[in-house]
């Protein structure tokens, strides 16, 4: 009853502000043009590769390379949904309405999430196509194998960064904290994590490294991982939840 | 009804409400005052049921806030005008608020209507004067047609006419049987406004009567008298003579004296046989905002200083007298000093008035509106500049009975 109350006014909340069109378009827009770019040089390049680097070209992963640039889009549409309420005061008039306060929580991000959800789908969909149409004779085709999980796992990928920002904004209220910390995380410190040789067996439990590997098709030769496409976005999918958990915890703890 | 028993909030070692009870009850205005910082706004969350208390509880109707049912429908409240995210609009606010609460979108029309809003419901929020984010305020805190509503600073930032639709509105609402409870600092808007008070400091309460009560028991009658600028002499042997006699003196500002304790007749007898002459002897009751000053005043967190503005001064000219600072609230002892005395009749005397001091009862409870008057003094200061209301209602309150 409730549930379905704050679900219908979190719809309503969500189209009546720009932010959401806006994160979420550039989400899409900057997943797909990136990935059609470097799926575009990858096919000038392949010729130049060495026989190693060839044996191992993913032209599906290859379309999807616009995503460590588009996930911050989505980042941002995550950390805003929940942090909005902190930073206009309207948790209060929220949290008066509705007193059952995981439900609110729960219902909110379940309609951001849904949202996403759809948003990241059709994202997957575009970037993999329009990225094979740009790799030309190296492409791969849908019905190859594991090439539709891995679409359908770039678009649940773009979903689960959402709710995991949505989960770390939970927990931290405000969104200049939030986004101080999850752009430069996601950006910057996973890459380095993951590419560092001391560091690496910590890096590839980090969500977004886990999670990407739903999106590989063809396996790098020297892959030690000791997860599959699977186990790794089961992995994100433990981040996420873990997030939701402690934005929960503290909200049902906190003073509003 | 509202009701609080041993309420008690600390935020690590600060205690921002200590011990609070009281109760809000149907059909009435109930002011809540105190100073800034005094904890009304910590009170209102906790009856609301957003912050949890440390000790204590306050329930509505019985019930603890999160354990009313269909609470939303129950309650209604302003707590902060600013609370609405700036780009949505108007509208698309109240319906979110109407959803999350099972009401009725056509709902957010009527109140859009009620508090005037209807030209810029379409319009983003943020834009809007404070005024309008008052009024949009209140619009939320009406949605669910609440037997009970808080407002907190509902008349912040409002034009006159502003003030004047949220007091008669709040009137309206207790004469329909709902529970009112709206916190203010402006003693004297709540003077006209409500019909009982809850006073806190330093979140502990300080009175809980009503406004009449509340203006017999705090507001004290004095006399104010000026010996001759010329002569200081005859102001310390006056001084001597009165406190002789019983009466309290207290030199103000300007070198009249306040003087409590003795009959105007006596004063007068007193300066006679003293061989003082007299160039005023006035009747004054103390105002409202006196009595609520002296109330808080140990109970103000936020006090201002003297600017020394060293360095800053520009070199006096040579015999300039440097300039007297203008005393304020900040200042000890310090009370609203008296209004001026209406032109025309500086000196006269009270003619025929019951009460030792010639002003008798007590204004403000019986007031009338001053927005409904057209203008009884305005003949008496047609040098006056235009006063703002609420200065205008506290001179009322301390103009002497014939002045009015």
């Amino acid at each position: 009853m409730a549930a379905i109350q704050v679900v219908r006014s979190e719809w309503t909340k969500i189209r009546s502000v720009a932010s959401t069109v806006w994160t979420l378009s550039l989400a899409v827009v900057v997943t797909v043009a990136l990935g059609m770019l470097i799926s575009a040089l990858s096919r000038h390049e392949f010729d130049k590769m060495s026989i190693k680097d060839r044996l191992s070209f993913d032209p599906t992963f290859i379309s999807f390379a616009g995503m460590s640039l588009g996930q911050l889009a989505m980042i941002v549409f995550g950390v805003l949904v929940v942090s909005n309420e902190y930073s206009t005061g309207m948790i209060r008039t929220s949290l008066a309405a509705v007193p059952q306060r995981g439900t609110f929580l729960f219902s909110k991000i379940a309609v951001a999430t849904g949202l996403a959800l759809a948003v990241g789908m059709a994202t997957g969909f575009v970037a993999f196509f329009l990225g094979q149409a740009m790799l030309g004779s190296h492409r791969a085709s849908i019905g190859d194998p594991h090439v539709l999980r891995a679409v359908i796992g770039g678009g649940i990928y773009m979903t689960l960064i959402a709710v995991f920002s949505m989960g770390v904004a939970a927990m931290l209220r405000s969104p200049m904290l939030s986004l101080g910390i999850l752009m430069p995380f996601f950006f910057l410190i996973s890459n380095i994590l993951g590419n560092v040789d001391a560091t690496k067996k910590i890096g590839r439990f980090l969500p977004d490294q886990a999670g990407s590997k739903i999106m590989q098709v063809v396996p790098r030769i020297d892959d030690d991982t000791p997860y599959g496409p699977y186990g790794g976005l089961g992995i994100m999918v433990l981040w996420a939840l873990a997030a939701l958990l402690g934005g929960y915890v503290l909200l049902k703890r906190r003073d509003a | 009804m509202i009701e609080a028993v041993g309420l008690t909030k600390r935020y690590g070692d600060k205690t921002a409400v200590y011990n609070l009870s009281f109760q809000v009850r149907p059909g009435a205005v109930t002011g809540f005052l105190g100073p800034n910082g005094s904890g009304k706004s910590t009170t209102m969350r906790m009856i609301l049921g957003l912050d949890n208390p440390t000790a204590g509880q306050v329930t509505i109707g019985g019930y603890p806030y999160p354990k009313l049912p269909n609470a939303p429908r129950q309650v209604g409240a302003l707590l902060d005008a600013k609370a609405v995210h700036g780009g949505r609009s108007a509208r698309s606010h109240l319906l979110c608020l109407a959803q999350l609460s099972g009401i009725p979108a056509r709902r957010v029309d009527e109140v859009l209507g009620v508090v005037g809003l209807q030209e810029v419901a379409r319009k983003r929020s943020k834009g809007f004067s404070l005024g309008m984010g008052q009024r949009l305020g209140i619009a939320a805190a009406l949605l669910g047609d609440p037997q009970v509503l808080l407002f907190d600073e509902p008349v912040n930032g409002l034009d006159p006419e502003g003030i004047l639709w949220v007091r008669n509105l709040m009137k309206a609402l207790a004469a329909e049987g709902r529970t009112v409870f709206v916190s203010s600092h402006l003693m004297s808007e709540m003077a006209l406004t409500a019909d009982h008070l809850i006073v806190i400091g330093r979140g502990q309460l300080l009175a809980d009567m009503s406004v009449k009560d509340f203006i017999s028991a705090n507001s004290a009658d004095f006399a104010r008298v000026r010996t001759p600028d010329t002569e200081p002499q005859l102001r310390e042997k006056l001084t001597s003579a009165l406190t002789e006699a019983g009466g309290h003196v207290l030199p103000e500002q300007d070198g009249a004296l306040r003087i409590t304790g003795l009959p105007l007749p006596r004063i007068s007898d007193i300066a006679h046989d003293a061989d003082v002459r007299l160039w005023e002897l006035s009747p004054h009751q103390a105002s409202l905002e006196e009595a609520y000053m002296r109330m808080t005043q140990g109970a103000v967190d936020y006090r201002s200083t003297v600017d020394q503005k060293s360095g800053l001064m520009q070199p006096l000219p040579p015999g300039a007298q440097p300039p007297m600072p203008v005393p304020g609230q900040g200042q000890p002892d310090w009370y609203a000093p008296p209004p001026p005395q209406q032109g025309g009749q500086p000196f006269a005397m009270p003619q025929g008035q019951p009460g030792p001091y010639g002003a008798p009862g007590a204004p403000g409870a019986g007031q009338p509106n001053p927005y409904a008057q057209p203008a009884p003094a305005a003949p008496q200061t047609p040098a006056a500049p235009p006063q703002p209301p609420v200065s205008a209602a506290s001179a009322d309150l301390t103009k002497p009975e014939d002045a009015r």
